[in-house]
């Protein structure tokens, strides 16, 4: 069994959301970078997990970034995994990053390529089902549990209002919500061990863009809290009511 | 310019989030002087030719009831020979989690440039420009797409259905659909409540509610609005509610009309899956929670004493006993 799990680098959650240059560039001034939740606390884990049940399962990772990911890649690496690749580019086109993958994935010929949800900058939710075309494999999004029995997988994904169940045979691609696993911590056994793990850098393989950023904007703000007296919550449905219509 | 919406449906019925797209799909379609017209994949219990309202000339059908469960991978093919037989410049879809599974494929298809998670039409005035949410809720990013083919998924309930008068011509569509190798087994609804991400009220609950036993009076407030019932992380991981009702950065990220957030503090984190909801109403006994500060209308209480009032207040506006 061979894995392989998409990692990207994020601005932390509490980061602060500003830009430069005018209005055209994301300010990664003094931003500390995580590593994408989704694809750390569910994508990974889960793959994680499904090593330590199987132990001769091979675990990659692989990430589409500059040299600036390396810390991040690490980190993933410390949790679990047994190389990483990074490919050597910045972009933020969800179809060049996809076909970076996907080369990736056709050399390493992988039975499951796990993703995340969606990237907490660009919120895409796009770069798994273009790996998925890419390959030419089916594709189960936004999983919430992910079990396998020798090359058939269950697989549970949110629908609205509910969940459904599907089964398919391996080849897959997989995105990964909560619900697939739960966020472990790297212990120091494997901070250390990470440190000796491969990490190949790899050149791009050539490609166009789709799309391109123009500019950034920020919302507007908001024109203040109106507060409505404890002692008086009828007044509050009243304002909902009548000011806003919404009830 | 020709724009093409794909129609989603579940259960007989075309989804609310279509019905945005349609009209979403309309109005793009008469700023760049073109036609717009839609695809159903499957069957549904509804008169397609009523979606003639909503601005669509023409609705498309590849009327084959195995269509009427999701894969991807099929989906996908379908959709890519209708648009090359109808030549379709712009395809739209709602960014909803069928959206989520399709628009990428497809965009990866035809090498046609995606831009998932928008939220208003494009500016055509340079080009092909379309802004989207970006930093979970945080900022806006313009996009531009300059390959032949766009794609567009519009986020659900950022641009509103209109509808007017029209009937739509209904064409079926032969179109060979591959077996599925991706098979449903089983399909588990919440039966009678309203689905979180179609709902148009929510009523959320965090850590300041205490207990799982304390639901009772949440529960009873967003039934009352016909609302879905929501909660932080902390809730959910303690499993006082289910994971599912989960909103937030590594949640669920809703934008319904009016979102009541009930002892909750209003983390960054928990903001970046609500903030793009028209309202917000904060109910804290903290002056100093930093929900407040993205709130539309609060009260500075204890929920134990406001929220049974606001339920006595609701049942007087609705006249029920
Ligand atoms: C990477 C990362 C991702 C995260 N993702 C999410 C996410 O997706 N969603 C999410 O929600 N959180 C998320 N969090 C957690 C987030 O940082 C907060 O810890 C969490 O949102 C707090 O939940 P809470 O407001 O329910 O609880 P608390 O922070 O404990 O707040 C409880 C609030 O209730 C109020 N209160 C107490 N008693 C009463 C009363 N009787 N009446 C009225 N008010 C009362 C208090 O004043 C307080 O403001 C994430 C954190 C990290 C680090
Ligand atoms: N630059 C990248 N390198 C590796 N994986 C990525 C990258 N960008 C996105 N992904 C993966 O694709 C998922 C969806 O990303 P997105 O389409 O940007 O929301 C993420 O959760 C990651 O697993």
């Amino acid at each position: 069994m061979k894995i392989l799990v998409c990692i990207s680098k994020t601005p932390d959650t509490t980061a602060k959301i500003a830009f430069t240059d005018n209005n055209k560039k994301f300010a990664a001034d003094g931003v500390q970078w995580i590593i994408n939740p989704y694809d750390e606390w569910y994508a990974l884990v889960r793959a994680i997990e499904l090593k330590e049940k199987d132990p001769s399962t091979v675990l990659h990772l692989v990430t589409v970034a500059g040299a600036d990911a390396d810390p991040i890649i690490r980190k993933a690496l410390a949790l679990g995994g047994d190389e990483a690749i990074r490919v050597n580019t910045d972009s933020h086109d969800s179809f060049f990053i996809a076909s970076q993958i996907a080369s990736v994935a056709k050399q390493g010929g992988y039975d499951i390529v796990f993703t995340g949800k969606e990237t907490i900058d660009y919120n895409g939710s796009s770069v798994g089902g273009m790996v998925a075309e890419l390959l030419d494999l089916p594709y189960i999004s936004l999983a919430t549990k992910f079990e396998l029995n020798g090359t058939a997988a269950t697989v549970t994904r949110e629908i609205e209002g509910g969940e459904e169940t599907d089964e398919a045979s391996l080849p897959l691609v997989v995105s990964c919500q909560k619900g697939m696993a739960e966020q472990r911590i790297p212990n120091m056994k494997g901070i250390m061990g990470a440190r000796t793990k491969p990490l190949k850098v790899v050149e791009p393989a050539a490609t166009e863009a789709l799309t391109t950023i123009v500019s950034f904007e920020t919302p507007p703000a908001k024109a203040g809290v109106k507060l409505v007296p404890a002692d008086n919550p009828a007044e509050l449905i009243r304002l909902l009511h009548e000011e806003t219509k919404l009830i | 310019m020709s724009v093409l919406v794909f129609i989603d449906h579940a259960d007989g019925h075309i989804k609310k989030a279509s019905l945005e797209a349609l009209s979403y799909g309309a109005a793009l379609a008469a700023k760049t002087d073109g036609t717009a017209e839609g695809i159903i994949l499957g069957t549904v219990n509804e008169e397609l030719a009523a979606l003639g309202k909503y601005g669509v000339k023409k609705v498309y059908q590849v009327k084959n009831e195995s269509l009427n469960h999701l894969d991807a991978q099929v989906f996908t093919k379908v959709i890519a020979e209708a648009v090359s037989s109808t030549g379709s410049k712009i395809i739209v879809f709602s960014n909803n989690l069928s959206g989520k599974a399709i628009a990428p494929r497809l965009s990866a298809r035809l090498k046609a440039g995606l831009v998932a998670g928008a939220v208003a039409l494009p500016d055509t005035s340079n080009g092909f420009v379309v802004k989207k949410n970006v930093f979970s809720g945080k900022a806006f990013a313009n996009i531009s797409v300059s390959t032949d083919i766009k794609i567009i998924a519009i986020n659900p309930n950022s641009y509103p259905v209109s509808a007017g008068d029209g009937t739509a011509e209904i064409a079926d569509l032969a179109i060979n659909v591959d077996p599925f190798k991706v098979k449903t087994v089983s399909v588990s609804k919440s039966s009678g409540e309203v689905p979180l991400t179609e709902a148009e009220i929510v009523v959320s609950g965090g850590r300041g509610l205490k207990g799982p036993e304390n639901w009772g009076m949440v529960e009873e407030l967003a039934k009352l609005l016909h609302a879905a019932t929501a909660c932080s992380r902390p809730v959910a991981d303690s499993h006082w509610r289910p994971h599912n009702e989960h909103v937030g950065q590594t949640g669920i990220a809703i934008a319904p009309n009016l979102y009541i957030a009930i002892g909750i503090s209003g983390a960054i984190q928990h903001l970046a899956g609500v903030n793009r909801s028209k309202v917000i109403v904060v109910i804290n006994k903290d002056p100093e929670a930093p929900f407040f500060k993205a709130a539309d209308y609060g009260i500075v209480g204890d929920a134990f004493e406001v929220v049974p009032k606001m339920i006595e207040a609701v049942k007087k506006l609705k006249g029920v006993a």
